[in-house]
């Protein structure tokens, strides 16, 4: 009897015919667009006139949408990767390790010695999702995407955790006019790092590998990609595409089953059920009469002009994803705006923009113009606009002109969402989406492609859902499964519509704004963005929020309008009336070139790319300082990250007087204690070498034995610390875990988080040392000073290193001074930074973090970039000795933490409107979910405004910039 | 900023409501169903005291908005299920909020659980509910609430309760997969609830002969249950104690389990105090920490007694599988990870790992918290020094989550079953 496999996965259905002798001799594999039952009955009446003859078959389903069909028809079901490997022992019977990427999942197996098997976790990206996301950001197919790599010649970082941050990390590249063949290959090599880095947890990838599924099959560099890393030839054998509808029909579970019965029955059976959903939009169609009647009178108040009178101010909003530009005349009325998608370069757009109003309008003439957005330094610097302005303040202006009591505005764009409180007239507290919380208009657009329809229809659609799908509030990943889920459960597309939209809001709502009751954001809410032009988002939004909203008829334009706005403004302030904007004939002749540089400033190694606009000057962009630039701030030489990273690269490598030398990972702790550690190990003769400067080689290096993706970036650099040392030849490798941290007394307790604590245990867990090198991971306890020496002792005894106790009390008393002077020393170039700031004027950040944040690799620059924005920069450790204990609302029993609600404190309480506290939080740190809280409050008790800035691999300040700015811009200090 | 005095020398915040006696005799003290089995026995004994305590059963994703709508989402899951089950009770109008006060169990220690009360309160505060008493119940050191004394009879049968507790859950997780007639481990299991309390109540079944002949009693008790031949796929769970224990942290584990036709093993509470009495101990070991060293050799004189009176008894029933001596998981550990790791699970997460396996549990499945920091050292941390030690085990870390869909963690299961059948 013939054998049917049918694999039925988050995107595609695959199907698989084979004879007596397992032989291959039907297969289908196409794209199911969510309306699974449909899909699979007529895939059974395709096989049933295939094969006249076979009333019967041996059945199996398999795939991880297939879960819920197979139960819901009785037929056996089996597990994808059970299915893989039993397809792979029968056609690839040589093979040591199958790495499968699928749609959404990745998988790697073992198939020698242990078997084992690896899928993603909830959250990982790096798949066939992934890599369609991102031939869609740059306007291109897969394949062209494939083709482009072939002809890349560098790569830059980009972070592969999740679609959201390689997003954040392409788009700036290709605003600044990189070349998509680089980009394309480092998308490629990144969902290479992913899953090696997500799924391979310390187990080597050797011997013969086997590709299989969608990516792997369709994309030969991706291939090439993995060979190059893997320092191996993989092979992707025939059929690759079908090893799991192969492998179900081959399992022992299969079963005999009649087609025709299991057709009808498959077309009769709808599995709705088991994901909730939610009232519909709209209850009938009078109450979506309503709406549309109530929008269109109140979307009134901005006209738009073929007429335009007076003065003209034009106003650009280079988005993430899109390009908005209108021109604004001495009544506010908006004339010829565009709102185009940027396919990735924003400036041929603007160059086309002004081209067609020249010649239209040749006897126009433009007195002021504005840019805002992503893309604002590199349009600024091409076509001489006169302003800059930050994105939230040009969103700010225009919704301010639109709804003069406006209390509360979100706006919700390709790839951001902001939100702002307004409170007297100006803006009070910013909402900025974090790189994780991606819910916003692309993520709909890419789900729509996803399923195959436009935006349009897509969320059109969705009006008219009776059932949406409740989906969850979170990233983009975890939309992915819950889609799938509501998929298997055979929800309709008007569903899964209806369902994002709401997910859309309550996303912005709840992880963006984190509201605990929307009905208080305000009584005067203006929406705008482009997402927001999608109705099902508009109706969501005001059935969540339970108000009525504003949103302007040229929602998607108030960027553009805004900075039209303020263009006006400024140049009416300086009563100016002439633009520097090009003119007519300079357009004629402008070109652009980019070229791609790595800058050689200092060991940030910045990609920067060099701009060409064939008038000469080259503008740079992609610095994160002004070295490249040749500018000096104000600011300079005011950064205590800066200064302790000098400060503590003076405790270095050291000879061994002892003949043994000791390696010190630069990680986690090591960020303060290194003074400590140094000094105690050179007082006992010991020599010394610490490891290389953090970057995203040396993180790369470790990546291998990294076992948890979800753990902080700043914990898991620390594998690349380790075998950076164990390349470098120590004899030991010095790691210790401590419970408790030093005691400042500013708090309940003195612990370390459970990571910077007990994480050198994973290292020894997980990594392998090198012959002649060991590894130290004692359990000690800096915080008493007096039981230290021989318990320090003791344990390096246990190691097999004999010391003298009273030696080591001597080297201590030496350890815990030099400790102590580094720790005022940080505090007197703290009141010395604060001291000339106050004498200058200069704007004041308390950058308040970890010791580990001054790590360049782990904060981005940050720290430089504060310095180009002109302010100067403390550390929360270099102020919060001066507060007293005092009660907080959380148990404050963490020493880094602590120091956190003392500075925080100290900012609230100096009330001179010119210092602000910026909280750098490492994206996983779950210990932030809490301090984040309490620092909120205790800044808010003040007035002030809180603002948190949120980290991980990615290498992109854009949004970071965005913050500080809004955050400077508001507060008057820009 | 709130205009609230508060009760100490900060000037921002609020002030935390005290449960006071008055309290105790007209407020429902609500809590959450951590541990199904145990609970029941505990609450039954907590009311025979005056205490209208109830047990908030409640499931669904309904519940996990409400926790996500007043808690950072970045929190603990944890945190959020609970917070969502006491949030969705206070508002559901079943409980009057000014007669409702709340109980969470805290563990203390560097891990944020030992936030969890706090986080609690602020959510509160913020709904305007900030004058309901959250209470917390711990081994550590407890906050001061006059109507929530622990009077030291209470405090011992209590703890016997969970004792029991263990013995239940470890007899009924035996039978009631290979049960002939469905049903009846289930209402064997809520006898011995009911006759328990009632002997505990009249101070019997403490210590000494009683207990002895008490256990025996439950043991040959469930050995009469009539049962199938059939042979079954052995799982056990490990991981952060919330989801490793409550229906509404993980999904209904054991029911899905149940019903894909395995035999599972939770491991009890008693390794967990003796974990606690043990890390003080070796804090001074380490380095020399003498905080509560003596009463934890206290503690853990009487954890043993206990564990050497339930071991004899398991003896005599060598039909069951007998959980290993706290002393042999130290040994199982102890090539694996330092046991001076405390926060969370701490070292005790791979030591139950190492006994299951030992018992015959193959399959381990590693539950935790999406982003739980302890489990990033010791669930994930350890494993692949676990599969190297056991070549056949099979262990599977699963997230929970707020959206980490069912399917996901289903699909994982069936996995690590079919891998598990074939070496059946």
């Amino acid at each position: 009897m013939k054998r049917l496999g049918i694999d039925i996965g988050s995107t595609t259905i695959k199907c698989t015919v084979l004879d007596e002798d397992r032989n291959i001799i039907w297969s289908t594999y196409e794209r199911h667009q969510s309306k699974i039952n449909l899909k699979l009955s007529g895939l059974l009446s395709r096989v049933r006139s295939e094969f006249p003859e076979d009333e019967k078959m041996i059945i199996a389903f398999s795939g991880s949408a297939g879960m819920g069909v197979a139960e819901a028809l009785g037929v056996p079901f089996v597990q994808e990767v059970y299915a893989t490997r039993l397809a792979v022992e029968e056609k690839e019977k040589d093979t040591d390790v199958v790495i499968e990427l699928g749609g959404e999942d990745a998988k790697i197996l073992f198939l020698t010695g242990a078997v084992e098997v690896r899928m993603n976790g909830s959250c990982a990206g790096g798949t066939g999702a992934f890599i369609d996301q991102m031939a869609q950001l740059m306007g291109v197919t897969p394949n062209v995407m494939n083709d482009m790599a072939i002809d890349s010649s560098r790569r830059y970082t980009i972070a592969s955790r999740c679609g959201v941050f390689a997003k954040s990390d392409i788009q700036p590249l290709l605003n600044q006019g990189a070349k998509k063949e680089d980009i394309s290959s480092s998308i490629y090599y990144a969902v290479v790092n992913q899953t090696i880095a997500g799924l391979s947890q310390s187990r080597e990838i050797k011997g013969n590998v086997l590709y299989l599924g969608g990516p792997l099959t369709f994309s030969s560099y991706l291939r090439q990609a993995f060979d190059d890393v893997l320092k191996t030839k993989g092979k992707c054998p025939e059929n690759s595409l079908l090893f799991v509808s192969y492998g179900a029909a081959i399992s022992g579970e299969a079963k005999e089953f009649d087609l025709v019965h299991l057709e009808e029955k498959s077309r009769r059976t709808t599995t709705l059920k088991g994901s909730s959903f939610l009232p519909p939009l709209f209850k009938d169609n009078e109450e979506y009469d309503e709406f549309v009647t109530r929008h269109e009178k109140d979307s009134k108040g901005i006209n738009i002009t073929t007429n335009p009178k007076g003065k003209l101010y034009l106003g650009i909003d280079a988005g993430s994803t899109t390009l908005k530009a209108v021109i604004v005349d001495e009544n506010g009325d908006l004339f010829r705006p565009i709102y185009v998608s940027n396919k990735g370069n924003p400036i041929p757009l603007v160059k086309d923009y002004l081209e067609s109003f020249y010649s239209e309008c040749p006897d126009l003439v433009i007195s002021g113009a504005a840019v805002t957005g992503y893309g604002e330094d590199i349009i600024k610097a091409a076509f001489g606009v006169d302003y800059g302005v930050v994105e939230t303040i040009a969103h700010f202006t225009a919704a301010k002109h639109f709804s003069p009591n406006v209390d509360f505005i979100i706006d919700i764009g390709g790839q951001d969402i902001k939100c702002f409180k307004i409170r007297n007239g100006s803006i009070d507290s910013i909402f900025l989406n974090e790189a994780c919380s991606s819910g916003c208009g692309s993520f709909l657009e890419t789900f729509a492609k996803l399923l195959g329809y436009s935006i349009e229809e897509f969320s059109h659609n969705a009006l008219h859902s009776m059932h949406p799908v409740d989906l969850g509030s979170r990233c983009t990943v975890f939309m992915n499964s819950s889609v799938k889920e509501a998929q298997k459960n055979g929800a309709e597309v008007e569903d899964i519509s209806a369902g994002l939209s709401i997910s859309v809001v309550r996303n912005a709502l709840y992880k963006v704004i984190r509201t605990p009751d929307p009905s208080k954001l305000g009584e005067h809410i203006v929406v705008q963005g482009g997402t927001f032009l999608n109705d099902a988002v508009l109706r969501a939004f005001e059935k969540e929020t339970g108000k009525d909203v504003l949103r302007p008829k040229v929602a998607g334009l108030m960027g553009a309008y805004g900075a039209a706005l303020w263009a006006k403004k400024k140049s009416e302030e300086k009563g100016s009336d002439t633009s520097s904007i090009i003119k007519p004939d300079a357009l004629k002749s402008f070109t652009h070139t980019a070229k791609n540089i790595n800058c050689n400033g200092c060991n940030n190694h910045c990609h920067l790319t060099l701009n060409d606009f064939g008038r000469g000057d080259k503008f740079i962009a992609g610095n994160r300082c002004d070295k490249p630039v040749g500018k000096k701030s104000k600011s300079e030489g005011l950064n205590l990250y800066e200064w302790k990273r000098k400060r503590l690269s003076v405790f270095g490598d050291r000879e061994s007087k002892n003949g043994k030398t000791i390696g010190i990972p630069m990680a986690l702790g090591e960020w303060e204690l290194l003074p400590f550690w140094h000094t105690l190990f050179v007082a006992l003769g010991f020599g010394i070498k610490v490891s290389s400067p953090s970057s995203h080689d040396l993180y790369t290096l470790g990546q291998q034995t990294i076992v948890s993706d979800t753990a902080c970036y700043p914990a898991k650099l620390m594998h690349g610390h380790v075998e950076d040392l164990k390349n470098k030849g120590v004899d030991y490798i010095f790691a210790p875990s401590l419970t408790y941290n030093i005691n400042e007394n500013k708090g309940d307790n003195h612990y370390n988080c459970p990571v910077v604590a007990y994480y050198p245990e994973v290292i020894r867990c997980n990594v392998k040392m090198r012959e002649g090198t060991k590894l130290l991971s004692p359990f000690l306890d800096v915080s008493n000073e007096k039981t230290f020496p021989k318990y320090f002792t003791r344990q390096m005894h246990n190691d097999g290193i004999l010391l003298k106790e009273k030696d080591v009390k001597r080297a201590a008393e030496q350890a815990y001074k030099a400790l102590y002077d580094y720790k005022r020393e940080v505090e007197n170039e703290g009141r010395r930074i604060i001291e000339v700031s106050e004498r200058e004027n200069i704007p004041l950040v308390v950058l308040v973090g970890r010791p580990y944040h001054v790590d360049s690799e782990i904060n981005h620059g940050i720290d430089t970039l504060l310095t180009t924005l002109g302010t100067s920069i403390i550390t929360e450790d270099s102020v919060s000795g001066e507060e007293e204990k005092f009660k907080t609302m959380v148990l404050n029993q963490w020493t880094y933490h602590s120091r956190l609600y003392s500075a925080a404190k100290w900012v609230r309480d100096r009330k001179d409107n010119k210092t602000v506290l910026i909280h750098l939080v490492s994206f996983g740190c779950g210990v932030d979910a809490i301090t984040g809280d309490e620092t909120r409050s205790i800044i808010e008790s003040g007035d002030g405004i809180y603002t948190q800035i949120k980290i991980d691999e990615i290498s992109n300040l854009g949004a970071v910039k965005i913050r500080i700015r809004s955050l400077l811009a508001v507060k008057g200090l820009e | 900023m709130k205009e609230k005095e508060c009760c100490c020398n900060c000037d921002y915040g609020f002030e935390t409501p005290i449960f006071t006696e008055e309290m105790k005799k007209n407020y429902t003290i609500l809590t959450p169903d951590i541990f199904p089995l145990h609970l029941e026995l505990v609450v039954r004994v907590f009311r025979r005291y005056g205490y209208k305590v109830e047990i908030l059963h409640t499931r669904g994703k309904a519940i996990i908005d409400k926790g996500l709508e007043h808690i950072h989402n970045d929190m603990c899951y944890p945190a959020v299920c609970v917070a969502g089950q006491f949030i969705d009770a206070l508002t559901s109008g079943k409980y009057d909020p000014h007669k409702t006060a709340l109980v969470l169990f805290q563990t203390g220690g560097g891990c944020r659980a030992s936030n969890y009360i706090w986080v609690l309160r602020k959510a509160l505060e913020n709904m305007g509910m900030g004058y309901v008493p959250v209470l917390s119940l711990s081994l550590n050191k407890m906050e001061k609430h006059p109507g929530f004394k622990l009077v030291p009879s209470l405090l011992f049968k209590g703890l016997m309760a969970l004792v029991y507790g263990d013995m239940l859950t470890l007899l009924k997780n035996q039978t009631k997969p290979y049960e002939k007639n469905k049903g009846d481990t289930d209402k064997l299991t809520s006898e011995w609830i009911e006759t328990l309390v009632d002997a505990l109540m009249k101070g019997k079944l403490l210590i000494g002969p009683s207990f002895k002949k008490t256990l025996s009693k439950i043991a040959s008790s469930y050995l009469s249950i009539p049962r199938t031949n059939e042979k079954k796929i052995r799982v056990g769970i490990v991981g952060e104690i919330y989801v490793k224990y409550s229906p509404l942290g993980n999904n209904g584990l054991e029911d899905f389990l149940e019903k894909e036709g395995c035999e599972y093993m939770v491991p009890g509470v008693l390794p967990f105090f003796f974990y606690m009495f043990d890390n003080r101990i070796n804090a001074k070991n380490l380095y020399g920490e003498k905080k509560g060293v003596a009463i934890s050799y206290m503690g853990m004189k009487f954890a043993k007694y206990i564990e050497k009176v339930m071991d004899s008894v398991l003896d005599e029933f060598p039909m069951f599988k007998k959980p290993s001596t706290f002393s042999h998981e130290k040994e199982l550990v102890d090539p694996i990870l330092n046991r001076g790791v405390v926060m969370g699970e701490g070292w005790l997460l791979p030591a139950e790992v190492a006994e299951l396996i030992e018992l015959g549990y193959n399959n381990v499945i590693c539950v935790q918290p999406f982003g739980c920091l302890p489990n990033h050292i010791v669930g994930k941390g350890t494993i692949r020094v676990l599969r190297e030690k056991y070549k056949d085990a099979n262990i599977f870390p699963i997230d929970y989550d707020s959206s980490a869909s069912t399917v996901n963690q289903e699909n994982r299961i069936k996995l690590m079953l079919s891998m598990a059948r074939e070496k059946m």
